[in-house]
């Protein structure tokens, strides 16, 4: 089986957000690393490929910076056989629409019989690209997949809902959106690093996406458009006491509960 | 991919994705509603719900009491339950056919998967998990010199990024319809209008099973009788701070006196101390409860996305420098243990010599 997962290089928005004096906040200070849903998503499409490792084929895609290479090296690394780099300056400023075209672009390329790709990423958290992906090259999707197996060729997922889940069934090719409660992301091998290190990364510009028009990739090519952005201005932070006695914490927080007719 | 001028002023109306499940409208399902009415009235323009699914037309009138002026009809045994692809079919047929201005979805676990599948079919811009909508203009001012190019009456998206950190105004002012998933708990639904009607137009484009549709095997349905914590006048929310599962009946105990709900942050969730749908959050449920008890809770910008726009917000932690302090009304540090068994008898106290 060929399984492309398709992975995104993001800023850690989790536990280390750094804010600048003015209190924007410092995106150079932030590390950039692997997407955690494609990063579940990588790890899903590993253990199918320990389950066949004959037979199975892991090839990870990304679009973005040239220094975005560092996760497909990180994937090849976790055991990833190959790499494959989309990087153009006509793809920048694209929103998910755009970035869809791109990468579904990309995929004409390449045989495949499962598309991997997170549910959404830490940045944007939209989970549109996944789907869209999947309407561009006239593929099923399945998003939120908690579980995948595969029988013959037919992939069977489970898929999460607010009150419930479905068994699902689909042929490949197929597309499948990954939940990070898929699998805990094993690490990096010492085999998987030396590898990771001689890997040749194939790089894709514009002229490598197959059937995309230019009016569809880029900042131009995108329908949405930024009116306004900023960091957010959070309201004040309120009072904040330090009582030296739990009864004291307690007269304060009853105090404050009845003030606002609570209690 | 832009549309010519001409194209754009084909498109008019405000729809809406009316879900349901088990042919019970879902709650997010009038929020869109009360919010399209709003949108609809500077651009003078009808409100109309698209209700897709299997023998759903008898639930036209509720659409109507909360505010829908027509009611698209899909009715078609594929559509018994929610899958992609007949769903997706369904509602870009109803685009391509009607040619709405705008499309509202809710961002829910079957909004989020419709409408970025719809937007790419139809060729559209989709904006997620949308916490404002307004009518205005794009660019919000005009370029000097272009005037002229500014453009009005635009839908207008605010969302959050970044795990909110940052906030971003979008517009889509070259292709129609305009589409939102819009996150739940965010939109007022109106008071119902009792025995309002709506106009009832049946639609079906057809459906022919194709290489899209996946076949669902099995539908495992949770049994739960977890009240929903949206719904929540006060919540007194933990975090890993509590320490234990054992441990929240110290928060059960508060939240009882004061005829509460408990709630949890994401670690919670992950510890597998409480199930999901407790989870308050970026990644869980959006609340705005009269008061909000954080507890225990650090405050993790995720987190915090899910909660600040509560009323009052109490919190209580022993680390003086927790973020959660920046946006609590009334910080306390301290130890919870400590704190939260007296407090539940204090306010036990307080009501009873009311």
């Amino acid at each position: 089986m060929k399984i492309v997962v398709c992975i995104k290089q993001v800023p850690d928005t989790k536990g280390g957000v750094k804010f600048n004096p003015d209190g924007t906040l410092d995106r150079a200070a932030m590390l950039a690393i692997m997407n955690p849903d494609d990063k579940a998503g990588l790890e899903a499409a590993l253990k199918l490929k320990d389950a066949d490792p004959e037979n199975t084929e892991v090839t990870v895609l990304t679009m973005g910076l040239p220094k975005a290479t560092d996760v497909l090296r990180e994937a090849i690394a976790m055991g990833a056989d190959k790499g494959i780099l989309v990087t153009d300056r006509v793809l920048g400023g694209a929103d998910t629409w755009a970035t869809s075209t791109t990468i579904a672009g990309a995929l004409r390329n390449i045989d495949y019989d499962l598309i991997i790709t997170g549910r959404q990423a830490i940045d944007g958290d939209t989970a549109q690209v996944g789907p869209q992906i999947a309407e561009h090259l006239g593929l099923p999707v399945i998003s939120y997949a908690q579980e995948i197996k595969v029988e013959g060729d037919k992939v069977v997922v489970k898929r999460q809902y607010d009150d419930r889940y479905h068994m699902l069934e689909v042929k490949t090719p197929c597309l499948i959106t990954a939940l990070s409660e898929l699998g805990t992301p094993r690490y990096m091998t010492v085999g998987g690093i030396f590898d990771a290190c001689k890997a040749e990364i194939t790089t894709w510009g514009r002229a490598d996406l197959k059937d995309v028009e230019d009016g569809n990739l880029g900042l131009n090519g995108s329908p949405t458009k930024i009116a306004k952005a900023s960091d957010k201005v959070r309201k004040g932070a309120g009072e904040k006491v330090t009582p030296d006695t739990p009864d004291e914490a307690v007269a304060y927080i009853v105090g404050k509960l009845k003030e606002k007719h609570v209690i | 991919m832009k549309m010519t001028p001409e194209d754009i002023a084909q498109y008019k109306g405000v729809f809406v994705f009316a879900q349901q499940v088990d042919n019970k409208i879902s709650g997010i399902a009038f929020e869109l509603l009360g919010k399209a009415k709003e949108l609809a009235a500077p651009l003078s323009a009808q409100v109309t719900a698209v209700l897709i699914g299997s023998d759903v037309k008898g639930l036209a009138d509720e659409l109507a009491s909360y505010g829908a002026d027509r009611v698209i009809v899909v009715d078609d045994p594929e559509l018994k339950e929610y899958r992609t692809e007949p769903y997706a079919h369904a509602l870009s047929s109803v685009i391509n056919e009607f040619k709405p201005e705008i499309v509202l979805v809710g961002a829910t676990a079957i909004g989020r998967d419709l409408g970025p599948t719809v937007s790419a079919r139809v060729q559209t811009g989709l904006t997620a998990d949308c916490t404002v909508l307004e009518i205005g203009d794009f660019p919000l001012v005009p370029v000097p010199g272009k005037e002229n190019e500014q453009l009005h009456n635009q839908l207008l998206m605010t969302r959050p990024a970044f795990g909110g950190n940052t906030i971003a105004t979008i517009a889509c002012p070259y292709n129609r319809p305009q589409m939102a998933t819009v996150r739940p708990g965010v939109m007022q639904k109106i008071d119902p209008i009792a025995g309002a009607k709506a106009e009832v137009v049946d639609y079906n484009p057809g459906f022919t099973p194709n290489n899209k549709y996946v076949t669902i095997k099995e539908v495992v349905k949770a049994v739960s009788d977890i009240k929903d914590i949206m719904d929540a006048k006060i919540l007194v929310s933990g975090g890993r701070g509590v320490g234990s599962p054992e441990n929240f009946k110290i928060l059960e105990d508060l939240a009882a006196v004061l005829g509460g709900q408990v709630s949890c942050s994401r670690a919670v969730v992950d510890s597998g101390w409480k199930p999901k749908e407790l989870q308050v959050g970026q990644t869980g449920k959006t609340v705005r409860p009269n008061v909000y008890f954080a507890i225990g809770i650090s405050g993790a910008i995720q987190h915090v996305a899910g909660m600040e726009e509560s009323d009052i917000i109490v919190a209580i932690n022993k680390d003086e420098d927790a973020p959660i302090f920046d946006v609590a009304d009334y910080g306390v540090v301290g130890d919870l243990n400590k704190i939260v068994p007296a407090l539940t008898a204090a306010i036990k106290e307080a009501l009873a010599n009311k």
